[in-house]
């Protein structure tokens, strides 16, 4: 049973006890433990089931390479699955369950898929769901999604906040062991600004545990003066609990820093997730130690070496009375070591090498360890727990030798660098085939734009691992410096081992576990060299080898180096999947950042916008705009209320905020002719005073904006766009003008923003503007499409005579600081006069009573302002405009094109939006012909029946001919084709 | 009201503030002229004297006397501060100045909205939200780039720094400021 220690412990504080739950169990840790730790100090063995095969699971390692102890964390705003107690610092109150489990973790109906695991080889779901096709959908997939899946999705919104942060510097160095404390000091000493993160809370990585001597003192208090002399120096910032998450070209790096995991409610932000931006990254990563496959090696209390001893000597925590050590290299014999000082069992050292030297096993055999050369685990036995090893010759086939009682097994099947960072953005690995592992190679590392090294290892990750040999190559991979003497023990040889033992029957391959998260064995790897996966990428996908969340840290070497004896193939040859960033999983409210709430993205507000707020308008968004769609009263729907908007606009007057359209200023001696080349008709004859509609088009020659231009003065245009359109048509404009036509004489300004604009529309509305008081706002001094500079009830106004409705209207920007106390002038003069304020809905149908064409509706991005009968607005007398030439090609000349046309139920209906018209036949898809489609459709309350545009081919041509038009529900209905200009076709209304 | 009347002259918050680790506030309205002209053009030199009282801004600097300004925006555009009410006769100036040249100056005092952020960790807040290096920042040095998700420019002196944002996203810019701001929040 694993049990805490009474003594020792040098991360724990036993003066707080901190009390959490684990499946509603009360349990108890102390300050500093992990939660990995804590669950093992009362004895909880076990702490999830495996993905596929839901065989129990318990904790393999102490960090970030954990693939079995995932948690659900927390509850409500704060519940977070997949978190990996080996990772999770203790807190009090915490809360956690298992995952993966039905009905309880102890006892799972699941685990039948272990006792059927023959029937459930790689591939299985590949080949198994084929056929029949329909039953993937009905019966498979639902079944399948059942019984999968790791933790639950949280149920509710996320109760913390989190931010991002932008930092800057020369070099970041990634890993506080030993390795990165010298690289950052190195650094640092130089006069660099440096960045040096750890993912951890604490400092000096293996280094302290595995009891390294530097400069003459334990690699602890070494690593103390290193920090204090780290936190002397101005240049460098050090952060922990900051995991460097992935490295992208141009030393751009992600580290998401876990501020408040483990203090959670403090009013912190949870996670912060820093944007770094570095001129070179030394990636001080260390190695994780790699798995035996031996038969049950996943059985709870089954576990890394490396692990063993950190939670003896860091957590003070023993995972079992009597630990069997099984090893293919020295550095494990520190663990029976560290156990046997702890005063605890080992019956065992089982050493695959057939001859055992180095310094290390000595002091094993000094101090009375058993030590078995040439030998291997046949078999772990137990179920929920180990109760003992089956012993065999690693030569041989797994005949048992002898059997001994243990309630935990520590292996080690040697060290893998962490080459994450390094691989990010293409560094190179090579094979080191004395320490069977991949290595940077540091004559191929990742470049940066001017062919430098974007990212360069430091210490355990370049593939050294002899204390004295880490502290040189981190002191060189920082531009070199003074390096601290090192010594520890001489080391032997580690001999590769891959199966356990050597020729194992597929009896017991089939119980060894590559991925434990993902029920990969190593008999899975071998059917997928069978049935032809030669490539690593397609084995890992066929078999889900290294696909689960912890990303193989564990896995990939050895399911790699399986895979490679298969195939015979030398193991260089088979290569590494791709590492792909993030390094450990990152929390989705990291990358969002401050994104969330009021602030997920920019709402643009125009100066009126409070007001429609507290008219209860109903709010819609117009590209990043807020627009009222329609101001309802008490007990009106919104339909209501967008028809009496729009008949009191026919027939009083209404107001309308229209501050979001697009203004841009064009000046200059060459503008007239720049805007004829942006606009299809002629803008440079425009007199001053005047408005003109204008249609624009990219070079393709589709319609990509309109609106009306005003001619300002003998140099200057002012544009209007649509509100979507601003920002686009003055970077357009831009584009020509420094790209194209950089020796025209042309300047622009979006004053977009400058203005609040107000449309008055309908029959009163010069009577609106005439008790206001102040200029001339009749006929005759401001006839329709003219503008006039003036003062109206005090405010310095400039009024258009434009009208998007067909009546008499004014729009009238005031500067935008002014708008909201015009708006309001306006509203209190505009009452008796029956004025009432009408949305973007309103608009749309008062515009399409009119047969006036709308950007998005009428135009998809493959309309040319011919198909929408606008051939008036293009000049015959122009050499060239944008979009010209593109008109002129067959497809867009064709006589056969869509063309714009009106309809109109039989029956006053509406038709629906999106309808199209059916033709007769199917075309070569087997789809039913078409011969034209709804662009807009409304209830016009003025006619007081269904109106619609649509594009139809024919055009008006066929005016008065009655086609069909599809419905949801799949019939159709007849509609005919009339004059898209329903309402006072002759635009007496509007000229008055 | 043939005449102009007095309107009182809203900026886009109507002066919202927030006091977290560092204060946040809207100031404004400011006087803003956008002037687009090469830097060669004749007597633009005197033209930007003769409205902020300062030189001609170089390359990604900001010139500051007072309550006046003229900043570098791009290799063709300047941006004037000065007092709101100062505008009207500052384009006056200009177009006589610059009569003879190509040159475009408009208002754009109603387009923006203007903060200040203050405190010893007023570079903090805008870490969170700029991809600029505030260390590197030098004095008097204009930072063009963006606010979380718009865009935005910056410069410093002694007591903080002024922002410029558009006036439509002057709520969104108040939040992210505020959102940085937070107590509890500090970054070093």
């Amino acid at each position: 049973m694993s049990t805490r220690l009474s003594k020792g412990g040098r991360l724990i504080d036993r003066t707080a006890p901190q009390e959490f739950t684990f499946n509603g169990k009360r349990l108890r840790g102390y300050r500093g433990d992990t939660l990995a730790a804590a669950l093992l100090a009362n004895d909880q063995m076990l702490v999830g089931r495996s993905f596929k095969y839901h065989r129990p699971r318990g904790i393999v390692a102490s960090g970030a390479e954990e693939p079995n102890a995932l948690v659900n964390m927390g509850e409500g705003g704060r519940f977070e699955p997949n978190q990996r107690t080996t990772t999770t610092e203790l807190f009090d109150g915490l809360t956690c369950t298992s995952q993966n489990h039905w009905p309880s973790l102890e006892f799972d109906v699941g685990v039948v898929n272990n006792y059927a695991a023959r029937f459930l080889p790689a591939g299985f779901y590949y080949k198994t769901f084929i056929h029949p096709r329909f039953a993937w959908k009905h019966v498979f997939e639902p079944v399948v999604r059942q019984s999968a899946g790791l933790g639950k999705v949280p149920k509710e919104r996320d109760a913390d906040r989190y931010e991002q942060a932008y930092a800057f510097c020369d070099i970041l160095v990634v890993g506080g062991g030993i390795a990165g404390l010298q690289a950052a000091l190195t650094a640092g000493r130089a006069g660099k600004r440096v960045w040096l993160v750890e993912q951890t809370a604490h400092w000096g990585g293996r280094a302290v545990v595995d009891g390294a001597e530097i400069d003459g003192q334990p690699a602890e208090a070494w690593v103390k003066s290193a920090l204090q002399a780290l936190e002397g120096m101005a240049n460098v910032t050090i952060r922990s609990r900051c995991m460097a998450a992935g490295s992208y070209d141009h030393g751009y790096v992600l580290c998401d820093e876990k501020v408040a995991d483990h203090t959670p409610g403090d009013g912190r932000p949870r996670h912060r997730l820093w944007r770094l931006r570095a001129g070179q990254i030394i990636a001080a990563t260390g190695a994780i130690e790699r798995p035996l496959s031996f038969a049950g090696n996943d059985i709870p209390g089954v576990m890394l070496a490396s692990a063993v001893r950190d939670y003896v000597i860091n957590w003070a925590v023993a995972p079992g009375d009597r630990t069997v050590v099984v090893t293919n290299n020295d550095d494990a014999y520190r663990t029976a070591i560290a156990l046997k000082e702890a005063g605890l069992e080992v019956p065992v050292i089982l050493d695959a090498r057939a001859s055992v030297t180095g310094d290390l096993p000595a002091r094993a055999r000094a101090m009375g360890i058993r030590v078995e050369a040439g030998r291997a685990i046949a078999k772990v036995k137990g179920g929920k727990r180990v109760t003992g090893v089956a012993i065999c010759a690693q030569a041989g086939q797994g005949a048992v030798l002898e059997e001994i009682a243990c309630d935990a097994v520590a292996m080690s099947g040697g060290w893998s660098p962490v080459v994450h960072l390094w691989s990010h953005c293409g560094g190179k690995l090579k094979w080191d085939d004395a320490q069977a592992q991949f290595t940077p190679d540091k004559a191929r590392p990742p470049l940066n734009h001017d062919g430098s090294a974007l990212v360069q290892t430091a210490g355990c990750a370049s593939g050294v691992l002899a204390t004295a040999e880490v502290l040189a190559d981190a002191t060189e991979a920082a531009g070199g410096g003074a390096v601290p003497a090192a010594n520890g023990p001489a080391e032997a040889a580690l001999e590769p081992i891959w199966v356990m033992p050597q020729g194992a029957p597929v009896q017991l391959r089939m119980k060894m576990w590559l991925d434990y998260q993902n029920d990969v064995k190593v008999s899975d790897v071998q059917l997928a060299a069978r049935e032809g996966y030669t490539s690593v990428e397609h084995t890992k996908r066929y078999t889900t080898l290294g696909m689960a969340t912890d990303q193989g840290k564990l896995s990939n070497i050895n399911g790699l180096a399986v895979l490679a004896d298969s195939l015979s193939s030398p193991i260089p040859q088979v290569g590494t999947t791709t590492f792909r960033p993030p390094y450990t999983p990152v929390t989705i409210g990291a990358l969002a950042g401050e994104a969330r709430g009021e602030i997920f993205q920019p709402l643009r507000r125009s100066p009126m916008h409070d007001w429609h707020l507290a008219q209860n308008a109903y709010m819609e968004p117009v590209g990043l705009w807020q627009r009222p769609y329609c101001y309802p009263r008490p007990g009106e729907t919104h339909e209501q209320a967008v028809h009496r908007e729009v008949r009191n606009t026919r027939s009083n007057v209404g107001l309308l905020d229209a501050s979001t359209l697009g203004k841009i200023i064009v000046k200059g001696p060459d503008a007239g002719r720049f805007l004829d080349m942006l606009y299809t008709n002629v803008m440079s004859n425009l007199a001053i005073g005047k408005c003109r509609y204008g249609l624009m088009c990219n070079e393709q020659g589709f319609l990509s904006d309109d609106g009306v231009v005003a001619r300002i003065d003998e140099d200057t245009w002012l544009c209007h766009t649509t509100s979507g359109g601003s920002d686009r048509i003055h970077a357009w404009m831009e584009d020509w003008l420094q790209c194209e036509w950089w020796d025209w004489q042309v300047y622009t300004a979006n004053v977009t923003e400058q203005f609040a604009q107000i449309a008055v529309v309908g029959p009163n509305a010069r009577k609106v503007l005439e008790k206001l008081g102040g200029m001339d706002v009749s006929k005759e001094a401001l006839p329709f499409m003219t503008w006039a500079d003036g003062v109206l009830g005090g405010f310095r106004v400039r009024a258009y005579r434009i009208s998007f409705s067909g009546e008499l209207s004014y729009e009238i920007a005031v500067p935008a600081s002014e708008g909201r106390a015009f708006w309001d002038a306006l509203v209190a003069v505009g009452a008796e006069f029956g004025m009432m304020p009408y949305g973007t809905e309103g608009l749309h149908v008062l515009r399409a009573e009119k047969g006036f064409i709308m950007i998005g509706d009428e135009t998809d991005g493959t309309v040319i302002p011919q198909d929408l009968n606008l051939g008036w607005a293009i000049s015959k007398k122009k050499d060239d405009y944008l979009g010209k030439r593109g008109q002129e090609r067959p497809y867009l000349a064709s006589p056969d094109r869509w063309k714009l046309v009106g309809l109109e139920t039989l029956d006053g209906s509406v038709i629906q939006d999106g309808a199209y018209a059916p033709a007769p036949g199917f075309n070569a898809n087997g789809q039913r012909n078409t011969q034209g489609r709804v662009t807009s459709t409304y209830f016009s309350p003025t006619l007081n029946k269904g109106i619609a545009m649509g594009l139809v081919k024919g055009g008006l041509s066929r005016l008065g001919e009655v086609i069909e038009m599809t419905k949801l529900d799949g019939t159709t209905q007849q509609v005919r084709i009339v004059d898209p200009v329903f309402y006072d076709k002759e635009g007496e209304k509007q000229n008055v | 009201m043939s005449e102009v009347a007095n309107i009182p002259v809203v900026s886009a918050l109507g002066g919202a503030s927030f006091d977290g680790f560092a204060r946040v506030r809207e100031i404004g309205p400011l006087g803003m002229i956008t002037l687009r002209a090469k830097p060669e053009v004749k007597g633009l030199s005197a033209a930007i004297k003769a409205v902020t009282g300062t030189a001609m801004p170089k390359q990604r600097r900001i010139e500051v006397k007072g309550e006046k300004a003229a900043g570098w925006m791009s290799p063709d555009e300047y941006l004037l501060v000065l007092p709101y009410t100062d505008v009207k006769a500052a384009l006056a100036t200009l177009a006589e100045k610059l009569a003879d040249q190509h040159h475009l100056a408009v208002d754009v005092s109603d387009a923006r909205a203007v903060f200040r952020i203050e405190g010893d960790r007023a570079s903090e807040v805008l870490s969170k939200l700029a991809p600029a290096d505030l260390a590197a920042l030098e004095k008097g040095e204009l930072r063009r780039t963006r606010i979380a998700q718009v865009a935005g420019a910056f410069w410093q002196d002694e007591t903080g720094f002024t922002v410029v944002c558009f006036r439509s996203v002057a709520g969104y810019v108040m939040g992210a400021l505020s959102h940085s701001a937070q107590p509890g929040s500090e970054l070093f």
